[in-house]
């Protein structure tokens, strides 16, 4: 969306629409009021697909590739309540074990609602998210891998684009709930991350319900 | 075997730390939250304004009261003119001309003062007070309150002005210009909306 108030510049171009758009609607109703109403109504809304369109200067998102030392295989785990779940934590030591050299970096985005995200209250959402990621790198730990953890954006994409900036990744593993109960498969996380990222992709379904159930 | 929960995320008080990839930033946000205080604003009056005319029925204007269609065209043209000599003086500094930007910013100002000074005068003549009636309450509170966000650009206008003739902006640092001008511009927005609603149509 354009923002006709992000420099002065925009303020004074959209000036000069509305200016346009005014004389459009006065010389429109000096005809006829019907066609003043039809003139208004156009105007608005073409101001609004003005506002609402992406400037087209705008660059395409980046795809990342890997940054890894070599002789080094970095795994970057994304989850968030499916951080500490058994599934995973097998996977990821597979993966690991079958690799050699190998350093994991679990990041769990602090997702946070709307309103919160809106006017930066993100103390709790980051503090849930820290306590799950110590929790799933307590565990990982434990299997002697080499795992760090950190909390990332609360849109878990950029969350990514975050970690492969700072830590960059041969692969990255994304956990979600299964099929139906993931809001991350519901917004098509894991094909849009697999567009976005020049990195392999692994998908892990964690059931934390039939988990919870076998260890009863 | 080696593990680094970030502690400082774990065993964080205060505010919260600045996240590098967090896309509202303090000055969006500010700018939204102004804007969105701006639109209630101004729509609290202009949902009077299309009660009073649209649902009341209200002669606009009630006879056997005039409004001064023309004064208040000289007094558009002031003040939109103004906003292109705000844009002129904002270019001249991002060229490096220091005087383009006072001059531009001088005019500004004294476009901005005769708009304020003329809409004083016509209140005086208009032959009508806030009292007499709905009509003229809702005259009074738009143009009112758009003379008020005149006076709060006037006040910055005036700063700007003098902060120029200082010579504290250079092509690297006018940030004070920018957001001036940004204000200016809005004000002048929403002036073409009032004229536009109140005078013409």
């Amino acid at each position: 969306m354009r923002n006709p108030l992000r420099s002065e510049a925009e303020a004074f171009r959209f000036l000069v629409v509305v200016i346009v758009g005014a004389l459009v609607i006065v010389g429109a109703a000096y005809i006829n009021t019907w066609v003043g109403v039809a003139a208004a109504a156009i105007v608005v809304g073409g101001v609004a697909w003005w506002l609402l369109r992406a400037p087209s200067g705008e660059p395409p998102a980046p795809r990342l590739a890997s940054a890894t030392p070599e002789g080094m295989h970095r795994i970057l785990v994304v989850a968030n309540e499916t951080v500490g779940g058994r599934r995973l934590r097998e996977e990821v030591t597979r993966r690991a074990q079958a690799r050699g050299q190998t350093e994991i970096l679990v990041v769990a985005p602090a997702l946070n609602s709307p309103v919160r995200h809106w006017v930066s209250d993100e103390d709790t959402a980051r503090a849930a998210a820290a306590e799950r990621v110590r929790t799933s790198v307590a565990g990982l730990a434990e299997t002697g891998l080499v795992v760090r953890g950190d909390v990332g954006d609360g849109e878990p994409l950029q969350a990514i684009e975050d970690a492969l900036r700072t830590f960059g990744a041969d692969e990255i593993v994304i956990s979600t709930h299964p099929e139906g109960r993931s809001h991350w498969l519901e917004q098509g996380l894991v094909d849009e991350a697999r567009e976005r990222f020049a990195v392999p992709i692994t998908h892990v379904v964690v059931d934390l319900e039939a988990e919870r159930e076998e260890v009863r | 075997m080696a593990t680094h929960a970030h502690a400082e995320h774990l065993e964080h008080h205060g505010p919260p730390a600045p996240h590098f990839s967090s896309r509202v930033t303090p000055g969006v946000l500010g700018m939204f939250l102004f804007i969105a205080s701006e639109i209630m604003l101004f729509g609290s009056f202009f949902s009077a304004y299309f009660f009073v005319r649209v649902v009341n029925g209200t002669p606009w204007p009630t006879p056997p009261f005039e409004l001064p269609v023309f004064v208040a065209f000289v007094n558009t043209c002031i003040l939109v003119t103004s906003s292109f000599t705000m844009h002129w003086s904002l270019q001249s500094i991002k060229r490096g001309n220091v005087w383009g930007l006072r001059a531009g910013l001088l005019l500004t100002f004294l476009m901005g003062l005769t708009f304020l000074v003329t809409q004083g005068r016509e209140y005086s003549r208009v032959g009508f007070a806030p009292k007499d009636g709905a009509f003229a309450t809702i005259f009074y509170c738009l143009t009112g309150l758009h003379g008020a966000h005149v006076f709060v650009g006037l006040s910055i206008l005036l700063f700007m002005t003098i902060r120029a003739f200082r010579g504290h902006f250079s092509p690297d640092h006018h940030h004070g210009v920018e957001i001036g001008g940004i204000y200016w511009h809005f004000v002048d927005v929403m002036w073409i909306v009032v004229y536009m609603t109140v005078y013409i149509l």
